[in-house]
């Protein structure tokens, strides 16, 4: 296969960047979108040119390093899928594609398709996690706990942190990201002491981060790559509102 | 260089009960004048770094990736083994360390690993606390499934995801410390040398990956929890940014490493295809349960499986361990597959691949069932390969998985340098010469949440530890030698990028140290890999600057680290003169195949000294053992029959 591709370029956060054209040459179908991106840099790099950069680590869909726009879609055209785990077989020969970083206020670009996520890390530190200390803990099966919702806690957790509901959010909005864990937790009976801090203080350190609202769209539903149930952030409301009509204060 | 393993004496049953209790401690008050170290934000460096902050540290975590979250335990799938007996079919505490230690083919230490057996049970209470969502029955208790190397379910899992739940469980714990500020975090930031002064582990120096600027930090003790060294062989189920830089830099200032050959290769992963391919994909080895391995009876048969009737099918592993079938251990499960394909029964277009098949699972349990089991793998298997697996076999084929060498440590996780300990796939110690399946998990949240917290307050509170800053002369004498590196990298504008280098290293370890090694093959290697070397040196070509984020930068640096690592892991196989777990040796065989230990001369850890200065690549390597003395368990010949 051959393609077109244009790629943002851009040095680094402060410096303007702009789309580029290369080609990408003997391109095989069975080739993930990351290792056709290996083949173009290693040829940008025997022509003397900056590789381009992009995040990836584990390569099988479960780290959430990896997320680029393919053509506006996060994470490419393939459902349910992360962009390393999208293969040139989905595209056809000869096609151009556009690939840019995600797009969002609160992921500043760190250099062409490398953005800095770490406002996650902070809502996740402002409240998503029980707290107990190691060596606390009492026998795992004390605490019964129904299928039903250890089932759907676990569908919640299998959020990756990648970002693409930010970046497919026509607002920005973290709210899918929040939600889950969220939800995770108010499922569980071990998440129940905290509960309604914990949605407080995340909601609160969302907004600071500068991510929009959510006006229920679900974009961010369509291109989770782990397929992330929009239910959960009117789970969220609910859970923030309740909360912020109790007595409970968030910590902070 | 003298070793002291500081095992404990007594019964091997209170063995770590009784040291804990000999074990210093520090007071509440005085936790907060000591300032710690942890490199590696997975299941060990994150359940450490979380659990010291909780005490009252001040720890300083460092990880490459731009996330802690994102560390490489995430991609473990299938489970984390636990004495917990929930079952009722007969687990202990000494049932997972006997079979531990037989699945180790008896080359670990007896009291490191009968301590991990017996924290075991604390793990899954304390991930279950968490928020871990494992799997549950109706009834609302944990769910188990069996492993290979066991005849008991003790394995406990969340999905096909257990490693992603685990780590995100402490990773909540370690952002709650974050969040508390008693642990300040440092993402995207490589280690590139560890720093001493007096002899002992003091600081570290690191590259951040974002502004390329090259800095110190120093504290009153170390902690690496930074993986292992599979990538070595270029293809690999590791991450790509996974290496060995921080153990080997620690290794070249003095640590010694232990059992470097000692290497695992995972019979279930997606085969290769293709020049291109960039890492290979694991199947979980729980598929193991319910899939059934088999290849052609003739050779070079290629007719679709489907096609090819139960007669003329050779189910091998059913067939050569019965009791065992298919959960045969991982080292053994990868030999028979290599076997089988060299004898020209593989399948797939390379003939390098083993049918998988749930043909019968699917009739016998229907295949919803087995969509809730392992869903996830299915839909991961069909998008790489384009197949279902509902409809046609799986082909996998054995790729490296896991390296359970690595820096040596005593029973309080300290290596030979003092204050600097290792923790998880980092170190050595637990899994002998080849890991039961669902251990690693256990053993990384083990060292983190219940080992070291004990261990390195009796570090701590028994040595004089003059404070010191990083304005002392070790961390600029170590600062500058980094940044020579790094410029000297820069400066080649060789002809070759540096993934092809690491391709052609890759290459000479799969086919000379990899699955079977023989005496012709690793000599063979030990004199192509310093040429490589060499020409590294002179033709690498690293695109871009020092002062920006630079992945090919990233890339050179840690590829420099395997080209030397890889003379040592070659030696290391070459004078074990046995055939071991995962270390199997063409000429050390019994008459059937299997390895053949040499128990009179190698039942011993080999431990390994770096000579010569930190700063010229590998110059001689000393070999060094520590005897293992077996007081509970009898040496047995390692039978699944």
């Amino acid at each position: 296969m051959k393609l077109k591709l244009h790629v943002w370029r851009q040095k680094d956060k402060s410096t303007p960047g702009r789309m580029e054209t290369y080609d990408a040459n003997n391109i095989s179908p069975n080739m993930s979108f990351l290792e056709m991106l290996d083949v173009v840099n290693e040829d940008l790099i025997k022509d003397g040119k900056d590789p381009i950069a992009f995040e990836h680590d584990c390569r099988e869909g479960i780290c959430g390093s990896c997320g680029l726009m393919v053509n506006g879609v996060a994470h490419g055209p393939q459902d349910a899928t992360t962009t390393c785990q999208l293969h040139m077989r989905s595209f056809k020969d000869g096609e151009e594609l556009f690939v840019e970083p995600w797009r969002a206020h609160g992921f500043p670009v760190r250099r062409d398709l490398v953005v800095d996520r770490s406002a996650f890390d902070r809502i996740i530190q402002a409240g998503g996690f029980i707290s107990v200390n190691s060596g606390a803990a009492q026998d795992a099966n004390a605490l019964p706990v129904r299928k039903v919702d250890a089932d759907e806690a676990f569908n919640a957790a299998a959020c990756i942190g990648c970002g693409a509901c930010v970046a497919a959010c026509k607002n920005a909005s973290a709210m899918l990201f929040v939600s889950a864990k969220v939800a995770q937790f108010s499922l569980l009976p071990q998440g129940q002491p905290e509960r309604q801090e914990r949605a407080l203080n995340m909601v609160n350190q969302m907004k600071e981060e500068g991510f929009g609202n959510c006006t229920n769209q679900y974009e961010c539903e369509a291109v989770c790559p782990k397929q992330i149930s929009a239910d959960y952030i009117a789970k969220l409301n609910r859970e923030f509102i309740k909360a912020s009509l109790s007595s409970h204060d968030a910590r902070k | 260089m003298k070793l002291d393993s500081k095992i404990p004496s007594g019964p091997l049953e209170s063995k770590w009960e009784r040291h804990k209790f000999d074990l210093k401690l520090v007071s509440p008050a005085n936790k907060r004048k000591f300032d710690i170290i942890v490199v590696g934000s997975g299941l060990a460096g994150a359940s450490a770094a979380a659990t010291l902050g909780e005490l009252g540290y001040n720890v300083k975590c460092f990880c490459f990736q731009d996330s802690p979250r994102r560390a490489h335990s995430i991609a473990a799938q299938g489970g984390i083994n636990a004495a917990k007996n929930y079952r009722g079919d007969g687990d202990s505490v000494y049932r997972l360390f006997y079979d531990t230690i037989k699945g180790g083919d008896f080359r670990s230490r007896e009291a490191n690993v009968y301590r991990l057996a017996e924290v075991s049970g604390h793990i899954i209470d304390q991930c279950v606390a968490q928020g871990v969502p494992f799997a549950r029955e109706y009834g609302g208790l944990l769910d188990n499934r069996s492993f290979g190397g066991a005849q008991v379910s003790r394995t406990f899992y969340a999905r096909g995801q257990t490693g992603q739940q685990l780590l995100l469980g402490a990773y909540s714990s370690l952002s709650r410390q974050i969040g508390a500020g008693q642990v300040k975090m440092f993402p995207k930031t490589e280690m590139l040398d560890l720093v001493l002064v007096d002899g002992r582990a003091r600081g570290i120096v690191v590259r951040n990956l974002v502004t390329g600027q090259i800095e110190s930090h120093a504290a009153d003790a170390v902690i690496l929890a930074t993986g292992g060294y599979g990538n070595v062989f270029y293809l690999s189920t590791n991450a790509k940014g996974s290496n060995v830089t921080a153990t080997y830099r620690a290794y070249k200032r003095g640590a010694a490493f232990g059992n470097p050959c000692f290497t695992q290769i995972h019979p279930t992963c997606i085969p290769v295809k293709g020049d291109y391919q960039s890492k290979l994909t694991l199947m979980s080895e729980s598929l193991r349960n319910d899939g059934r391995v088999w290849v052609p009876l003739a050779k070079g048969d290629k007719r679709q499986p489907a096609e090819i009737p139960e007669s003329e099918r050779d189910y091998y592993l059913e067939r050569k361990y019965p009791s065992f079938g298919n959960l045969a251990p991982r080292d053994i499960a990868s030999r028979s597959a290599k076997e089988v394909c060299d004898e020209g029964r593989g399948v797939g277009e390379s003939a390098y691949g083993v049918y998988l098949d749930f043909a019968d699972a699917i009739h016998r349990l229907g295949e919803d069932k087995i969509r809730a089991r392992y869903g996830n793998l299915f839909d991961m298997y069909e998008r790489i390969t384009d197949e279902n697996p509902y409809k046609r076999p799986m082909r996998i084929y054995p790729a490296v998985h896991y390296t359970m060498g690595g820096l040596w440590v005593d029973y309080n996780l300290m290596s030979t340098i003092p204050g600097l300990h290792v923790l998880g796939e980092a170190n050595f110690s637990d899994h002998g010469a080849n890991r039961l399946g669902a251990s690693a998990l256990m053993q990384g949240l083990a060292d983190g949440y219940f080992v070291i917290p004990y261990t390195i307050a009796n570090y701590l509170a028994g040595q004089k530890l003059e404070k010191i800053t990083t304005s002392h002369d070790a961390f600029k004498v170590a600062e500058e030698g980094c940044s020579a590196r790094v410029n000297k990298l820069l400066s080649i504008k060789g002809s070759r990028t540096v993934d092809s280098f690491h391709r052609e290293l890759g290459k000479i370890m799969w086919d000379k140290c990899g699955m079977a090694r023989d005496r012709q093959g690793l000599q063979e290697a030990l004199k192509e890999i310093p040429k490589l070397r060499d020409e590294f040196w002179n033709d690498v070509r690293v695109a871009g600057a020092g002062d920006e984020l630079n992945q090919s930068l990233e890339k050179a640096g840690r590829v420099a680290d395997f080209m030397e690592f890889a003379e040592l892991m070659c030696l290391d196989a070459l004078t074990r003169e046995e055939s071991c777990g995962g270390h199997f040796r063409n000429e050390y065989q019994t008459p059937d195949g299997e390895a053949l230990r040499n128990d009179e001369n190698f039942c011993h850890v080999a431990v390994w000294e770096h000579e010569g200065s930190p700063d010229v690549p590998a110059k001689g390597h000393k070999r060094h053992i520590e005897p293992l003395v077996y007081e509970s368990v009898k040496l047995a010949t390692r039978s699944y029959k």
